[in-house]
């Protein structure tokens, strides 16, 4: 077999940090090339380095690609030569099409007067190849995360793509879609494209990768070639910790008590079409200590559920009965909602969590200026104790409470999060994807919190489009598909088998 | 797996030291000292004249105090086109009380601050709950209340004013200590020396550096991030030094004039409101993130028309203070003061995309914006070039703003 891309000796200085250190990646020709490691191991820069981003003279080590010494002093210099990189943070236009997202640049145009024609069949072909079922005159705004993505991949593939960049291209894609889309890598392996696939789901690497290559502290540990050998998540997490990892989910011997929170016959109505219910009657609780998992696909809902509970950030016409220890409580808005006890950590922590300009301390007490304040008057020692206090507690590493928010690693941003929940001290917590993006490290730290604060008495409901995730943190679980609550289950009697079962069973009935 | 994997830090956070994210301030600051020097040399000692000195406080005064107001607006991720027209509105319904209906003018100078907030009150509906964006509701406000101005005065000068409505702009403070210590000590300095002023210098100096040292002593305590001692040492020395010697000039001309007194208060005040206080720190959070701030409980419209209302009073006031010094209303008072007063905004290091700006940067930038003005117009520099070398300044201040921020 040939190299299509073989690096060698990269090593990358940022001022005060060195990114990458000697590393040397070989990708062969037609190859899935997995590269796997903790945020901050330096995979990112390294594909930055390749794309041309970083360009050349500003690394060490000497880049060869299709056998040819390559300097790229650009990312375009790179994309001619069919190197093509889908960055974890999309880079869509937001109102405008699918289609003119996709040919963005590139339009088939003759004397600059754009084919429409030929770009929606091109754009349909292009959908159909990548599983999205959308008109290629949807506009991007109107689609979630997971479908924005299936987007940039198929703006990937309308350029001559040879090797395929993808950096943690199923973060934000749920179990059905993250198939499709490995399904996809296969097939273009099968056509002779290469790629190099970045992601923390361990499981996926395992499944599609043919050559695995592990990196650590910004320097490459080993290359594991998956053909010959049978390779295991355990196998690959040792290799990235360094260590054995004796188990993901920290151990919690549950303590439940009462009903704590309830809403009964939740309806939502989605917020631009009147009358066109997105939840329609969902009726759930969950109870003192205990963790309750909301499983389902993406589009089922949950997100739209939990922003419409808490103090309707979501939806118009928002109807049902919502209960704090059995009293009913108004839900109307969202200091409201705060008020009443409820905390909701949003999936988009960079978009809808953080203010990314500001220092840790005032991300911290943002929702709860009030508990540092005395008549308006923010007391700066009190406020200085809170934020060093949860950045003790939870373990935010960083260089003091003054860093700002957008200098973090993704771990250390959503502990930022979850400090501004905890301070403002809530007594229902709902945890919306709360370990996205996140290494491994920093979810065992999530977990362990996630499991303080059940046996502090709070209740906390954990949406995740991981179940494995849910199945090793959650006490009970709610199946969610359509707007609609299909299963409960406790979690000792569920299985990822028994959720999808629940899931198909009612999409088979559903009119 | 467990918890203790250390993850090696993010590329930007390791070298984020102290001068790195306070080079803008000294930058600034340094500017302003070096245009002020470039003057004093180019008119020959006039600029630093005590006389001067009083009439750049009074010409700069109403930009200085609207910028306050237009700084929280800027934040907050808005922009206010119609300031300098309500200014002008606000002088002639005032002018209108005081001059054709006799009314006294106290409740005139009440009744015209609650006229100002109302109208930011009017607009900050548009801006804030109507959801229309705010560059177009006050270009309709700037329209507008040029308008009704002009309607109102039917293109006359209205004045004269009281005597006392006057010295709001035009006077100066009481000189009470003067005369015993004159009786005390004799003649030292010379009989029109003004010893309230030089004592009210000397105080503020004094409380300046005794408040910062405790801050920064405070800061140190925290393990928080601050300057060294040597670079604070001097940064407040030459702060010292810079009050008691204005003083020391005022005090040798008239005295603090109290429009000075009035602009101090406010910016002390406006300091206070965005460092220590919660509805600050929320106006900071609603420009970084509007919609994290209304996740995290905030009610960002609210605080938004609020922006308006208060720079709404805030204008009003400066129509006052523009009232009061030209002894009359005009229909063209406060032609084009939105334009000084934005640009001193974005100066003083604003973001036009809000969520950053400081109150000393935007009274930093006021004041370098007023030191060009009133230098060029002593060197007998035409308004028009005046324009051009304004409008230059402001995009090379934005410019390597950018450019600093860029390299990091």
């Amino acid at each position: 077999m040939t190299a299509i891309l073989e690096m060698r000796g990269i090593s990358k200085s940022f001022p005060g940090v060195k990114a990458l250190r000697n590393v040397n990646l070989k990708v062969e020709a037609g190859e899935i090339h997995a590269i796997c490691g903790e945020n901050g191991a330096g995979k990112s820069t390294l594909m930055k380095v390749l794309s041309g981003v970083h360009p050349h003279g500003s690394y060490e080590g000497d880049i060869f690609y299709d056998g040819e010494k390559r300097q790229f002093a650009d990312i375009s210099d790179s994309e001619r030569l069919g190197i093509i990189i889908i960055h974890q943070e999309l880079a869509l236009v937001p109102l405008l099409s699918i289609a003119e997202n996709i040919f963005l640049g590139h339009e088939p145009a003759v004397m600059g007067i754009i084919d429409w024609d030929e770009a929606f069949r091109r754009t349909r072909e292009l959908l159909a190849k990548v599983g999205l079922n959308e008109q290629p005159t949807a506009l991007i705004t109107h689609l979630g995360v997971g479908k924005q993505q299936l987007v940039e991949i198929a703006k990937a593939l309308a350029k001559k793509v040879r090797l395929l960049i993808l950096d943690e291209p199923t973060a934000s894609l749920n179990e059905s879609d993250s198939e499709a889309l490995l399904k996809l890598l296969k097939e273009l392996r099968s056509q002779g494209i290469a790629s190099i696939l970045i992601s923390h789901k361990l499981n996926e690497l395992a499944e599609v990768a043919d050559s695995i290559t592990v990196m650590r502290d910004g320097s490459t540990v080993e290359t594991i070639d998956a053909r010959t050998e049978e390779v295991s998540e355990a196998r690959i997490i040792k290799s990235m910790v360094g260590r054995e990892m004796s188990e993901r989910y920290p151990h919690r011997e549950p303590r439940i008590g009462d009903r704590l929170f309830e809403i009964r016959d939740w309806r939502v109505e989605h917020p631009l079409h009147a009358g066109r219910e997105v939840i329609k009657g969902v009726s759930l609780h969950v109870r003192q200590g205990e963790v309750v998992g909301i499983a389902g696909l993406m589009g089922a809902g949950r997100t739209e559920l939990a922003m419409s509970v808490f103090g309707r950030a979501y939806g118009r016409n928002v109807t049902g009965q919502a209960f704090m220890q059995g009293r009913e409580i108004d839900l109307g808005s969202i200091q409201k909602a705060v008020a009443g006890g409820i905390a909701y950590l949003t999936e988009d922590r960079k978009g809808l969590g953080l203010v990314l300009g500001e220092d840790i301390k005032s991300n911290i007490t943002l929702a709860n200026l009030a508990g540092v304040a005395w008549h308006g008057v923010i007391d700066d020692d009190r406020e200085s104790e809170v934020a060093e206090q949860y950045r003790s507690k939870l373990n935010i590493r960083s260089s003091g409470i003054l860093q700002k928010a957008l200098n973090l690693s993704g771990g250390n941003q959503q502990k930022v999060v979850l400090s501004k929940w905890l301070f403002a001290d809530p007594k229902v917590l709902i945890l919306d994807e709360p370990t996205r993006g996140i290494d491994i490290g920093a979810k065992y730290e999530i977990y362990t919190i996630i499991n303080d604060l059940a046996a502090s008495g709070k209740g906390v409901i954990v949406i995740s489009s991981e179940m494995p995730e849910l199945l090793g943190i959650c006490d009970r679980l709610y199946v969610m598909n359509e707007g609609r609550l299909v299963d409960e289950m406790p979690v000792r009697e569920a299985s990822q088998e028994k959720i999808m079962a629940s899931i198909m069973r009612q999409h088979g009935t559903a009119p | 797996m467990k918890p203790e994997a250390v993850e090696t830090p993010n590329k930007d956070q390791a070298g984020d030291g102290f001068w790195k994210s306070n080079l803008r301030d000294y930058g600034l600051l340094g500017s302003l000292l070096v245009i002020i020097a470039l003057f004093e040399y180019l008119t020959g000692g006039v600029l630093l004249a005590p006389a001067n000195i009083t009439n750049l406080i009074l010409q700069n005064s109403y930009i200085v105090i609207m910028a306050l107001g237009m700084l929280l607006i800027i934040v907050g991720g808005n922009i206010d086109l119609s300031v300098g027209s309500i200014v002008g509105f606000i002088g002639a319904i005032a002018a209108t009380m005081m001059v054709d209906y006799k009314m006294p003018w106290v409740p005139v100078v009440g009744l015209s601050l609650v006229a100002g907030g109302l109208i930011g009150a009017a607009q900050g509906y548009f801006v804030a709950y109507a959801k229309i964006p705010s560059f177009i509701v006050t270009l309709g406000g700037m329209l507008v209340f040029r308008g009704l101005t002009g309607n109102i005065l039917l293109g006359q000068f209205v004045g004269p004013f009281p005597k006392d409505f006057q010295s709001i702009s035009s006077g100066f403070i009481p000189d009470v200590v003067s005369a015993p210590l004159l009786a005390l000590f004799g003649d030292v300095i010379g009989a029109n020396f003004r010893w309230t002023s030089m004592l009210i210098g000397l105080v503020g100096a004094a409380l300046l550096v005794f408040t910062s040292a405790r801050r920064w002593r405070h800061a140190k305590a925290h393990t928080m991030e601050t300057e060294p001692l040597a670079l604070f040492v001097g940064k407040n020395a030459v702060f010292a030094v810079l009050i008691v010697g204005f003083c020391y000039l005022l005090a040798s001309y008239r005295g603090l004039p109290n429009v000075l007194i009035i602009m101090s208060a406010l910016i002390l005040l406006y300091m206070f409101v965005t460092q220590r206080m919660t509805i600050g720190r929320r106006i900071y959070a609603l420009g970084g993130n509007r919609m994290a701030a209304q996740l995290s409980g905030i009610r960002t419209e609210r605080l938004i028309f609020l922006t308006f209302v208060n720079m709404g009073a805030l204008a009003g006031l400066a129509g006052l203070i523009v009232a009061a010094r030209l002894n009359s209303a005009t229909p063209s008072a406060g032609n084009s003061f939105e334009l000084d007063v934005i640009a001193a905004c974005f100066i003083g290091g604003a973001s036009a995309s809000g969520g950053v700006g400081k109150v000393m940067g935007v009274v930093i930038g006021a004041f370098v914006m007023g030191v060009m003005n009133n230098g060029m117009s002593i060197l007998g520099i035409g308004i028009y070039w005046q324009y051009v070398v304004k409008g230059l300044v402001l995009l090379a201040a934005v410019y390597v703003d950018g450019y600093q921020k860029n390299i990091r």
